[in-house]
Parts: C-alpha cells; sequence; structure tokens
C-alpha cells in the first residue's frame, strides 16, 4: 500500500457512517425511488417549456440541509442541479 | 413518583433483553423498587436471562385476562432486592394483549414500583405498539451497525409520532479495537447520525455472553460492563456521571505505526 493511497483511503467506518446519512434521508423524507423518478420527469417537464437542459447531465435527488446554526436541526432538501444546453427565446 | 421506561431497538438482537435486565438489577442495587416487565409475548427471554424461568406461575396475560393479581404473576429476584419481574406468555401471540389494556396495567404497577420497564419486542407492529403504549420515556438500543442504526432512526420516529418525547440512546456492544482501527462506527458517529441524546455506551465484552449462561446480570459487579450499565442506572435516576473514555479515536502515531507496519 502506498503512501498516497493510505491518505486517500477512507475507513470503513466513514463509509458506513455516510451510507446511513443517505439511506436514513430518503426513509425520513418517505421518499420511494419511484416517486423520485415521477419528481424528476415533472421537473424536466416543466423545464423543458423554457429552457433546452442535458438530460444525461442532470442530477436530482434528496438529501441534507445544512444543520440550522440555531437549532443545530437538519432537514431533507431537494437538491438539483440541472445543465441548460440553451435557452429557449419565444415571446 | 414512579417512571415508566420502554426499551426499544426496531431491529432483533441488538440486546435489549440483556441491556433491561441489567438496567433492572443495576436500579435495585441502587435501592430502587423495579418491576421489569417482558412485553415479548409469545418469544419469551427476559426470564432466562434473569436466571428465573423455573419460578414462573402466571404471566402477563393471566394478569390482564384477570386470572390472577399482578402480585401474583410478579416473581421477586434471586439475588436482588427490590427486583421483580412480570414474565410474558410463551403459548400466546402479540394479540392477545392490547395498548389500552397495557396502559392500564402499567397505571396499576405505577402504585407499588418507582420504576417499571419495558423489554419490547422487535419489529413495528403490534407487540411495539403494546410496549409503547404505557411508557413515559424510552431508551433506544442499538449497535454500531448500519442495520441497527436504521432500524433505531425509524423507531425514534414511531416514538415521536406517538408522543414520546424523551428518548435516549444506548450504544450497545461496541468493540473498542475495531472502533479505533475506523472499522466500526463509534458511539459519536452514531450520536450524530440519530440526533438524539446518548445515555450510554456498553463495550463488547464475552463476559455478557457468559452472564446470560448462567443468568446472571453483570450490573454492579466491577466488571466494565458492568460498571457500564450502573452509569447508565445513575443517568437515568438524573444524575450526570461523566462518560467513559471509549471513543479513543486514532491517533497520528499510531497512524503512522500503521502506515509502517503496512509497508
Amino acid at each position: 500500500m502506498g503512501l498516497i493511497d493510505f491518505f486517500k483511503k477512507k475507513s470503513t467506518s466513514d463509509i458506513a457512517k455516510d451510507r446511513l446519512k443517505l439511506v436514513l434521508v430518503s426513509d425520513r423524507a418517505s421518499c420511494s425511488p419511484e416517486i423520485m423518478e415521477r419528481i424528476k420527469n415533472d421537473i424536466i417537464a416543466v423545464l423543458q417549456r423554457y429552457v433546452e437542459i442535458d438530460q444525461q447531465g442532470l442530477d436530482i435527488k434528496i438529501t441534507k440541509t445544512e444543520s440550522d446554526a440555531d437549532t443545530g436541526s437538519t432537514g431533507p432538501a431537494l437538491y438539483a442541479n440541472i445543465p441548460i444546453k440553451s435557452m429557449r427565446h419565444s415571446d | 413518583m414512579s417512571e415508566v421506561i420502554v426499551v426499544t431497538s426496531g431491529k432483533g438482537g441488538v440486546g435489549k433483553t440483556t441491556t433491561t435486565a441489567n438496567l433492572g438489577t443495576g436500579l435495585a442495587k441502587l435501592d430502587k423498587k423495579v418491576v421489569l416487565v417482558d412485553t415479548d409475548i409469545g418469544l419469551r427471554n427476559l426470564d432466562v436471562v434473569l436466571g428465573l424461568e423455573n419460578r414462573i406461575v402466571y404471566n402477563i396475560v393471566d394478569v390482564i385476562e384477570g386470572n390472577c393479581r399482578p402480585a401474583q404473576a410478579m416473581i421477586k429476584d434471586k439475588k436482588c432486592d427490590g427486583l421483580y419481574l412480570l414474565p410474558a406468555a410463551q403459548t400466546r401471540d402479540k394479540s392477545s394483549v392490547n395498548p389500552d389494556q397495557m396502559r392500564a396495567l402499567v397505571e396499576e404497577l405505577r402504585k407499588d414500583f418507582d420504576y417499571i420497564i419495558l423489554d419490547c419486542p422487535a419489529g413495528i407492529e403490534q407487540g411495539f405498539m403494546n410496549a409503547i403504549a404505557g411508557a413515559d420515556r424510552s431508551l433506544i438500543v442499538t449497535t454500531p451497525e448500519v442495520s441497527a442504526v436504521r432500524d433505531a432512526d425509524r423507531i425514534i420516529g414511531l416514538l415521536e409520532a406517538n408522543n414520546i418525547r424523551d428518548n435516549k440512546l444506548i450504544v450497545n456492544r461496541l468493540n473498542i479495537d475495531m472502533m479505533k482501527h475506523g472499522n466500526m462506527m463509534s458511539a459519536d458517529d452514531v450520536v450524530e447520525v440519530l440526533s438524539i441524546d446518548l445515555i450510554g455506551v456498553v463495550p463488547y465484552d464475552e463476559k455478557i455472553v457468559v452472564a446470560t449462561n448462567t443468568g446472571t446480570p453483570l450490573a454492579g459487579d466491577g466488571t466494565i460492563v458492568g460498571n457500564a450499565y450502573m452509569n447508565i442506572c445513575r443517568r437515568i435516576m438524573g444524575e450526570e456521571v461523566p462518560y467513559e473514555n471509549l471513543d479513543v479515536k486514532k491517533g497520528f502515531f499510531a497512524k503512522l505505526g500503521e502506515l509502517f507496519s503496512a509497508n
């Protein structure tokens, strides 16, 4: 094992923690992959009325919001990264 | 004033029954009058963990159906003064009891005991709903594993939905060695993921298996595990007890050492 590999390597406990955080977000939001797919398709349909989007490059998921400074609580958030190929100009 | 505490987990096999037995023993050793109620009807186990399996005459279903008085069904612990067990029925199922009946039973027990500790069955079905019905607060047992923590999160959600707001976490079977090597989540990791207050950490120890073989809980016997349970008992009673220093994250030199040994 090389030096660089060593520093890059994540411990399995960190992997467990990361996987848990992700799975709990969708558990808590009680959002099935099926519903996720429908949300995604609806967002695409709406956006395509106005812009041309790169369907291959888009990324939509439910994640956790950054913890609130006051309460320390976190909630689910819809994260969407949608690359736009070109704007449709229609008057 | 008496308190009703449900020990629950969602996932099976994480140590609910062992925890219940040890907390009951610990609280009794701290001069409290305690009754442990096995609500796992059909899969009775608390009796064997306490070593009281040969003394059962009546059970919880007999009490609820009015075949006997609660005092007749309760078994006094062999070694520990002030500790009693109300055993589950073995030949019945969860549908023999409903949440209203459990609530009434618990209210009856409040008159005679400082702590009523309910050992909850695994799962989120009727057995769980029965067990939490009369509870004031909960202790959620989990191990530092993905599956157990996930189920604990679900349980916390269900407890809150049922208006049980005082929910504390016990991280059970923490393997200190594995944790130090980054191969097991620490108690801090689990607390961070679940965002719930910790009330205790119980390290993994083969002594637990031995204790269960003979039916003698470890709380208060001076072992590391026994002390961990006693500390949880004191925290249940509202004492501020500092945490055992278990969560030693791997330091720089340990990493350096591993680096050399790996090459």
